[in-house]
């Protein structure tokens, strides 16, 4: 399965916010559409960064207002970033091996999507339910 | 009114496509208990199953069982088939708004992608999508012709459908003779001169796309020297290091491979080398316009930022000779119309299985989706089944909260008095259990397990139709 699959079901659009936006922002964001997570674009729809709830976290006890320090003070700079090619279990790998949550998905330079490790397990998880069905049909089908 | 889904009023269900994702569908909908359904099949074609009778090679009929299991659930009460019913034809989306609560499509991935070389326009370069559809007796390919007086073929892709179309075309006719691909596929394999096929694949053996028992099945053609090169089987140092994290049906697919390239040629009348980290980058022809040869550009791979490792051209190239091309690099969704589409992915826009609007990202009320043109060309048959699943669970909830369309004719009966009158040559279950019947007759006169119909005309004759 490639990524391109995993984002074929996935809403077509990409939730961002802007960097100088405050992080209160973000977390109305992570409410509204029920994410976890969330791109971080420059005025030209560039990727800058990544902004998840464990960032957000992770700098509760420096700042004195998280809420209204802006986003691009605590977010996560350096993104790694998928290809809609990419083989979801490479993907998986990954995401496991450098503990992270979320990845952008870039297309030619263009934002198409985000893939959360939950949509991967869900994907791993649908492909061997896919493989029992099918043996599961099979021997269904010899005893009719 | 009683509540929608109750005996007095049942839930009115349209499927459009028969194939497996419109029968794990439907299975899931008479699966919820306390639900009264009404499920109407449409399929454009007269006879259901899709890809499972167009698309499954005719040497595997024990793929091709999985029918009987969709025969059941066509036999619930309240399930009806309307055969050679195009929706967007003879009946609009539009239509079936006025007749069913919820509509889903399940039309699968019709098309495939075409090489960005230059010489795909040579007489010679085919879709494997339409060879296989010919070989499987679908009636709108059985009119095409692939020229098989030629001895070279190359296949380009390492999926299970080139294996197919490899398998089949080295495959002693003999033993095709015994399954049921089409009469004319038969013969014109019988006269054919192929000898040598290829199969390129872009990138290496540990990541070839093809499940073992297909790969393994290539060994053991009887007249077939199935070779790959020995330089070409071993692992590179990226893909040796993805071992370790890698599922069984890789390094199943790499023994496979391995031993393959341990065969010596011997004399068997046909040849099947599977190439690895090759991509075609031309197509020759001769001025007759016909391929004559193919250039090849040999890849390396390199790791993705998030781990996958790609096929990178390097500056080594070669020319092979090459009468025929058969192209299987991806199937492909074509739009509904009426019906938002992706254009990036080529499925209907959607989430998990409910469709969106393009431009808001808005739910359209009623409207579904599942299989191929749902998530794209992926899986086995039994894929469908979580898939189909996940479509119908979102259903059943926009049952709950009433986000259903509220048809203007939901009374027993409206859909098929309209139906009838838009095509009154459609066919009904029992119409396609009587053609499957006959198509059975005919098949134990040769010991074959079916001798196919292939022309819609006749399918429709046999039924008095």
């Amino acid at each position: 399965m490639k990524v391109s699959g995993l984002l074929a079901t996935k809403s077509p659009t990409v939730i961002t916010i802007h960097p100088d936006q405050p992080v209160a922002d973000a977390v109305t964001l992570y409410g509204q559409h029920n994410i976890g997570s969330l791109i971080v674009v420059d005025r030209d729809n560039h990727l800058v960064g990544i902004l998840s709830e464990r960032d957000i976290v992770r700098h509760l006890p420096e700042y004195d207002d998280v809420m209204g320090t802006a986003v691009q003070e605590i977010m996560t700079p350096r993104v790694i970033v998928a290809l809609p090619q990419d083989d979801v279990m490479s993907v998986a790998h990954t995401m496991t091996e450098r503990r992270f949550r979320h990845m952008p998905v870039v297309d030619e330079g263009e934002l198409v999507g985000i893939i959360s490790i939950g949509d991967i397990i869900k994907c791993q998880r649908d492909q061997y339910r896919g493989e029992i069905a099918t043996l599961e049909t099979q021997i269904m089908a010899e005893n009719i | 009114m009683s509540e929608v889904g109750s005996e007095a009023n049942p839930l009115r269900v349209a499927i459009v496509g028969a194939g497996p994702a419109g029968f794990y569908a439907a299975e899931r909908l008479f699966k919820e208990k306390g639900l009264t359904v009404q499920v109407d099949m449409f399929e454009r074609l007269p006879v259901p199953f899709g890809l499972v009778r167009f698309g499954v090679a005719p040497d595997h009929p024990k793929i091709k069982s999985v029918t009987k299991v969709f025969d059941r659930i066509a036999k619930k009460p309240g399930f009806r088939f309307f055969g050679n019913v195009d929706i967007g034809e003879d009946v609009s989306v539009e239509d079936l708004k006025q007749y069913y609560h919820q509509i889903v499509f399940t039309i699968g991935a019709p098309t495939d992608r075409n090489l960005p070389v230059p010489g795909v326009e040579f007489t010679g370069n085919y879709p494997a999508t339409e060879f296989v559809a010919w070989y499987n007796g679908h009636p709108d390919y059985r009119d095409y012709e692939f020229d098989l007086s030629k001895e070279r073929a190359a296949v380009v892709g390492i999926g299970n459908v080139a294996v197919d179309v490899a398998r089949i075309l080295v495959r002693d006719p003999d033993e095709l003779a015994k399954t049921d691909i089409a009469d004319y596929a038969l013969e014109a394999l019988r006269q054919s001169n192929i000898k040598e096929v290829y199969v390129l694949g872009r990138r290496g053996p540990a990541q070839a796309a093809f499940t073992p028992p297909e790969a393994k099945e290539l060994l053991e053609l009887n007249g077939v020297d199935t070779l790959v090169l020995p330089e070409e089987a071993e692992l590179d140092p990226l893909s040796q290091e993805s071992m370790v994290a890698a599922g069984r049906g890789v390094v199943r697919n790499v023994e496979i491979i391995q031993q393959m390239a341990q065969n010596e040629p011997t004399d068997q009348p046909h040849r099947l080398t599977i190439r690895f980290l090759v991509s075609p980058v031309e197509i020759f022809g001769n001025e007759a316009g016909e391929v004559v040869g193919m250039k090849l550009v040999k890849n390396e791979l390199y790791k993705t930022e998030s781990g996958t490792l790609r096929p990178r051209a390097t500056d080594q190239f070669e020319e092979m000779p090459i009468d025929l091309v058969f192209r299987s690099v991806g199937y492909r969704g074509v739009p509904v119309p009426g019906v938002p589409f992706n254009d990036r992915w080529g499925v209907i826009m959607n989430q998990e299985g409910r469709i969106v609007d393009a431009e808001t990202g808005e739910q359209v009320i009623g409207e579904y989706t599942a299989g191929w043109i749902k998530r794209g060309p992926s899986g086995v048959i039994g894929t469908n089944k979580p898939d189909a699943v996940e479509t119908v669970v979102h259903m059943l909830e926009d049952l709950q909260t009433d986000k259903i369309l509220h048809p203007a004719h939901s009374q027993a009966g409206a859909a098929e008095v309209f139906i009838a009158e838009k095509q009154p040559r459609f066919v009904t279950y029992e119409d396609w259990l009587r053609i499957d019947e006959i198509e059975i007759a005919r098949g134990q006169e040769q010991g074959r397990p079916r001798v196919k119909f292939t022309d819609v005309e006749e399918m429709l004759a046999v039924v008095g139709k």
